[in-house]
């Protein structure tokens, strides 16, 4: 007899960069400049992988890999970090041609694309999407015809969205247990339950992994976004959504957040000055690195 | 015309003119992106049209109307982006959106100028303007109007205006409603012939001529009026209670309408 205890999942960030291979396509949760899974972005930023296939809504993590030349399709339906609107790598990447395919769609297209994969099916219908250059930058997204008529008799075309199929997803959130069961205790779940359904693989990053009755100790039991049947891996990387909001644990590091604009849309050298500080170590290199940062702008 | 007397400034009159582009709207969703349109969203909240529902710009519908810099108030509701599509497509909606260009049929573009392939430049990509412009009412908010912003055609359809929805078909044009173009020179709508942009007011000190010169193909302007000003009732409002700061001269820069 087992003891009925689901397994433990617990994994280093190496351990997930790892499960990772060339060519993947990969979905990352988060929204923006919003609780995005930071620390295994920056694991992947200093891996070997190449040609990936990035999905998200995207923040300085669609910006930081397509600098580092690890996207080769990249899937988005905007790219911004809400006070800085225009990601200033991602913009040099676009206008220097450095990712070699772009799929730009509309921002609710791209969740019933995740829904459509979440369900296992191979489109689904909606209205975005019509009329707009989205249908016409991407030949490969059909219509459909309804086979209702609509109240006034027509059968309306409709635009079949494909399923946006996903290897892995990574996402972070607050808390959860070694078994892969999540809380988020912001605002906004964002979308990172949808990620989880639409991939083969889930890895999870947390700020803090607590026992499975700690989840919902203090929270509403609303607050469990991520069931363990939907994740694979989970890691504690306690401040790993840096420099993104990741409340109520931290809110935006907006100064940091300015230093890496200003970098990445300086000149090569700047660049290199921030990656050189930031960006060649491993996480608690990062956090040391950012600590000390943060010291000097006292 | 000068209105010296009362002060009135061209950013009140554009508040207002965002206003009444939602006063006739009813219990919605009022989406406001950016300052000016919240400014204008809220001043319609608290004069014309008490019905309409606001969130924080986050996640939470709230039960009063704070200053456009205060987020906190009495929550009535939780919208978070998953609940935001789910209205879009329910279609209790009104945004108002900004435009890097919008074009004489009402497209905007939002995604990138030059070509998608290669970008001049890239912006924020189409974010949800095609599926707002084919499910609710849609607006455009330009705080700098030149022939930059409007041009004879956009370089990219984020915004999809009445022709091309209906070079889509019916599944389009059902719920493609672009409603109105605040400008901070005029107000417009695609009422032009061929549902083309056409000006129905200029700004108070703002003649027809500026506004065409300042818009890169021929503006539908026969029958154009004047932009009303703000009431005494609106001025205090926007003056004493929602932008007390003057947020909205950042936009529309002070001076005398």
């Amino acid at each position: 007899m087992s003891n009925g205890k689901p397994r433990d999942k617990r994994m280093s960030i190496e351990e997930v960069v790892a499960e990772l291979s060339d060519g993947m396509t990969i979905g990352i949760g988060g929204w923006g400049p919003r609780r995005k899974p930071m620390a295994l972005v920056r694991a992947i930023l200093n891996s070997d992988l190449k040609d990936l296939t990035i999905v998200s809504w995207g923040g300085a993590d669609v910006g930081l890999l397509a600098r580092a030349g690890k996207i080769r399709k990249l899937v988005y339906a905007f790219v911004s970090l809400d006070t800085v609107p225009l990601e200033p790598n991602f913009q040099k990447a676009r206008q220097e041609g450095t990712i070699p395919e772009v799929v730009e769609l509309d921002e609710g297209m791209f969740q019933t694309g995740l829904k459509a994969a979440a369900e296992r099916l191979p489109f689904l219908p909606m209205r975005a999407g019509l009329g707009s250059d989205v249908l016409v930058n991407n030949p490969q997204i059909t219509t459909v015809t309804s086979p209702y008529p609509a109240p006034d008799g027509s059968f309306e075309e409709l635009t079949a969205v494909p399923a946006i199929n996903l290897d892995v997803a990574l996402v972070h959130l607050n808390r959860a247990d070694m078994h892969g069961n999540a809380t988020y205790l912001g605002p906004d779940p964002y979308f990172d339950d949808l990620f989880a359904m639409a991939a083969e693989r889930t890895f999870l990053s947390v700020e803090e992994i607590v026992d499975t009755a700690g989840l919902t100790v203090d929270t509403p039991v609303q607050r469990l976004l991520l069931s363990r049947m939907m994740v694979s891996g989970v890691v504690e990387t306690p401040n790993g959504a840096h420099f993104t909001d990741c409340r109520p644990d931290y809110a935006r590091d907006e100064k940091f957040q300015k230093a890496y604009a200003t970098a990445a849309g300086g000149t090569d050298a700047d660049w290199a000055a921030f990656e050189q500080r930031f960006l060649t170590g491993d996480e608690a290199a990062y956090q040391d690195a950012v600590k000390a940062w943060q010291e000097e702008q006292q | 015309m000068s209105s010296s007397t009362t002060g009135v400034t061209r950013a009140d009159v554009c508040a207002a003119a965002v206003a009444d582009a939602f006063k006739d709207d009813g219990e919605i969703f009022a989406s406001p992106m950016g300052t000016m349109p919240m400014l204008g969203v809220r001043l319609a909240k608290l004069t014309s049209n008490p019905d309409l529902v606001i969130s924080d710009g986050e996640s939470l519908f709230l039960g009063g109307v704070p200053p456009i810099f205060a987020k906190a108030d009495v929550v009535e509701g939780w919208i978070p982006f998953r609940r935001v599509f789910d209205v879009v497509a329910y279609g209790k909606r009104h945004v108002m959106m900004g435009a890097t260009q919008v074009d004489r049929d009402g497209n905007q573009n939002i995604s990138a100028i030059g070509s998608f392939a290669r970008p001049k430049r890239q912006l924020l990509g189409s974010r949800g303007a095609p599926g707002n412009t084919v499910n609710n009412r849609t607006s455009y908010w330009v705080p700098r109007h030149n022939p930059r912003v409007f041009v004879e055609q956009v370089d990219i359809v984020s915004g999809v205006g009445p022709k091309r929805a209906a070079a889509a078909g019916p599944g389009a044009t059902r719920f493609n409603d672009i409603h109105r173009i605040v400008s901070n020179l005029g107000v417009f709508d695609v009422g032009g012939p061929d549902h083309t942009v056409r000006l129905l007011s200029a700004h108070p000190g703002v003649s027809v001529e500026q506004i065409q010169e300042a818009t890169g193909f021929e503006l539908d302007v026969a029958g154009a009026g004047v932009t009303r000003e703000p009431t005494l009732e609106e001025l205090v409002i926007i003056r004493e209670v929602l932008d007390p700061k003057g947020i909205r001269f950042k936009e529309v820069p002070q001076e005398d309408a």
